[in-house]
């Protein structure tokens, strides 16, 4: 073996081992909360360039490890191929950024809120469990790995047990509970025909299995994936619990859960169940509801944190769409898709965690003039919004333009329905980030309408208990000193003494601003690279299809005997 | 493979109680639920490993006579995940408890808007249904149609 492969594979469990040392060190330093933010900044830095040795090492071949060296099949295998650490390489950059956003914003070391500071060690754990997911090379793996990151998810969400986070989180729970336990079923289910749970065998196996019952257990680990990535009719649960979650919270789920599930899904489709038409025409009438009824509910909502949920599932619907093409051209666009996915909602995200910050509200019918008060606000808010609508150039664009590309080569009348499905999303999505940015952005302060006194009363009830609108920085926009006044009285009276001087900028808090603008930059990044890149998702998606470059590492290194039942 | 008709009977009861549990208001029947449904996957993975033999240890028995250990390594991990998940889900319970002294699942908050303008006014159109704003309850006729064609001019702008 040469040693530049072994050094690839001696890195291979630092991402998923690191963050969990990580985190058990951020917990015993939970009385320095300045100590535990340099421990978690820096694992998650030493995760994010072990991710790019990892990228450039599996550019060749995909790297195996096999745990404890018991040979592939006994023991637990990581497999680093191009697909795995692309998305580890994208999600653990999106990651370390959202982290530096939420110590900007004080999210973390809040003690008047969790007596023990719980963020770092659980944010640490959730990173362990994305890495975990993605390099797993074996489906029990997989599932511990999806355990870990909802296991962190439950707690991240339901940081600080306000009464709306509660209540969302208890159907987050649930809802996760359920889809995990029927990934179980299908774990069951696939060892029961097959004998073994090791990816790459089961994908040997599985071709001899009856088609009957090949179709049942794929569909029940699609059902069990598709509640995970939140495929449209399994959907309903994302838009009411992310958004009353803490901005940061929201962006790292946003960018890295869902993708987590759509991960599985590309690999159940391309290792596991390579042809399976019915299965195919099923997810792309899945894909095509996910984008138009998602980006319909967008546009019906007021909140800016909602449109983005249910902007975040219609564009679940693209990437479900470019798999379930099943060819080369359309896989290699879903990964691209991925990719600048992960980045732009995200950063869409923590953008609506500023603008909950200066406007003290996220709900359009609150929210005027922002860009009048904060120029540099808007800016951050229309680059990743034009870029999610796929204007040219940007990296949204290039996604698209591949996946209408590989919907037209295929040809079906189901393929044609779908890229007419995808631009009517595009121009949806822009209409819902045009109108987001006409209210909140562009309407002069005093057009505001006003709000119903009764309405008034119920809203600010639902957030007294929000700690992260405890300071909002706008001028005179909050409550305090203003007994009696409502929240957006209180408001509407700002904008009537502050209309002369409106042009003056108000200060954005300057940590979540830089990370907010970093991410901004590397959304725009992908799109100056996106040549490279989209070769090496090209590239990633012509080995899912062979499947043979996968198979043979697994095994390439072990004996020739395979342990059978 | 062969499983025991007695085991999937079993299975397939826990599954309907677990389901029937799920779907109730009340929380604690919901984490009910959740545990009898963990239990009836967890011995569905069990009846997945074959037929029962002897217990998988070297030397106590041949090995053709063995019980498949891998799947009792797969619930042993099911178990713990489960009970970690029930743990957290009583401990929310609680906190819900705490808050409103109810054991229901509370109502949201869109829920509750919605409820409200149809309590404010009982003339209710389809135009006013289809936007979520609860604004624009005193004023809609003027403000909507303006807001329709500035998000229109947004629209041709870009």
């Amino acid at each position: 073996m040469n040693p530049a492969g072994s050094l690839v594979e001696s890195l291979l469990p630092l991402p998923v081992l690191l963050p969990l040392l990580g985190a058990g060190a951020a917990l015993v330093l939970a009385g320095r909360p300045r100590v535990q933010r340099w421990v978690s900044v820096g694992v998650l830095v030493a995760v994010v360039a072990i991710s790019a040795v990892l990228v450039a090492g599996a550019a060749d071949r995909p790297h195996v490890l096999t745990v404890g060296s018991w040979p592939a099949p006994i023991g637990i295998t990581l497999v680093a191929d191009q697909l795995s650490t692309i998305m580890l390489l994208t999600s653990m950059t999106v990651t370390l950024l959202v982290l530096l956003y939420a110590i900007g914003q004080g999210t973390s070391d809040d003690e008047t809120r969790t007596p023990v500071s719980i963020f770092h060690p659980t944010y640490l754990v959730l990173a362990a469990g994305v890495a975990n997911a993605f390099l797993s090379g074996d489906l029990f793996n997989l599932y511990v790995g999806f355990e870990v990151l909802l296991m962190a998810s439950y707690v991240l969400l339901t940081l600080g047990g306000t009464r709306s986070r509660v209540r969302a989180g208890l159907t987050y729970v649930v809802v996760n509970v359920v889809s995990s336990l029927i990934f179980l079923i299908g774990i069951a289910l696939v060892y029961a025909a097959v004998g073994t749970l090791n990816l790459a065998q089961i994908s040997e196996r599985m071709a001899a299995v009856d088609p009957g019952t090949q179709l049942a257990i794929h569909l029940v680990l699609l059902t069990a994936f598709g509640i995970k990535a939140a495929v449209f009719p399994l959907s309903a649960w994302l838009p009411d619990s992310y958004p009353t979650a803490a901005a940061p919270v929201t962006a790292v789920f946003a960018g890295l859960l869902t993708k987590v599930g759509v991960y599985s899904i590309i690999r159940t489709q391309t290792l596991l169940f390579p042809d399976d038409p019915v299965a195919e025409d099923i997810l792309m009438i899945a894909a095509l509801a996910t984008m138009v009824i998602g980006a319909l509910g967008a546009i019906a909502q007021d909140d800016v944190k909602r449109v983005l949920s249910f902007t975040l599932v219609s564009h679940i619907g693209y990437m479900i769409f470019g798999v379930a093409l099943a060819t080369p051209a359309g896989v290699g666009a879903a990964i691209f898709y991925v990719v600048h996915h992960i980045t732009v909602q995200a950063t869409l995200f923590c953008v609506a965690g500023l603008v909950e910050r200066v406007g003290g509200s996220t709900s359009t019918t609150r929210l005027a003039g922002l860009a009048a008060a904060s120029p540099l606000l808007a800016v951050l808010y229309f680059v990743p919004a034009i870029n999610l609508g796929g204007i040219p150039p940007l990296s949204g664009f290039i996604g698209k333009l591949g996946l209408v590309e590989a919907g037209v080569q295929d040809g079906s009348v189901l393929a044609w329905f779908l890229v007419g499905g995808a631009v009517l999303t595009s121009l949806l999505t822009l209409y819902a980030m045009a109108k987001v940015w006409v209210l909140a952005f562009w309407r002069p302060r005093d057009q505001l309408p006003v709000e119903h006194p009764e309405d008034a009363e119920f809203n600010d009830l639902d957030h007294e208990d929000d700690p992260d609108r405890r300071f909002p920085v706008m001028i005179g926009a909050g409550r305090a000193g203003s007994g009696e006044e409502s929240y957006s009285g209180a408001f509407l009276g700002a904008a009537r003494t502050a209309s002369d001087d409106e042009r003056v900028p108000v200060a954005l808090p300057r940590g979540m601003t830089v990370a907010t603008g970093t991410l901004v930059a590397v959304g725009l990044a992908l799109t100056l690279v996106a040549g490279p890149l989209y070769s090496l998702t090209d590239r990633a998606a012509a080995d899912l299809t062979a499947r043979t470059p996968y198979v043979t590492a697994v095994f390439g290194q072990t004996v020739d005997e395979r342990v059978t039942r | 493979m062969s499983s025991s008709f007695l085991l999937l009977a079993l299975i397939a009861i826990l599954y309907t109680c677990g389901v029937y549990l799920l779907l109730d208001r009340s929380l604690t029947r919901v984490l009910l639920g959740v545990l009898v449904l963990g239990n009836a996957t967890n011995l569905l993975v069990i009846s997945a490993g074959g037929p029962f033999g002897a217990a998988a240890l070297v030397g106590r028995a041949p090995e053709s006579a063995m019980s498949d250990a891998l799947v009792q390594a797969l619930v042993l991990t099911a178990i713990v995940i489960t009970l970690g998940v029930a743990a957290f889900l009583l401990s929310i319970i609680h906190r819900t408890w705490s808050l409103d002294r109810e054991d229901d699942l509370t109502v949201d908050t869109e829920d509750r808007s919605v409820r409200r303008r149809l309590a404010r006014d009982e003339q209710i159109d389809e135009d006013e249904f289809d936007t979520t704003g609860c604004e624009q309850t005193s004023d809609t006729d003027d403000e909507h149609t303006d807001r329709a064609s500035r998000a229109d001019a947004a629209g041709a702008q870009a």
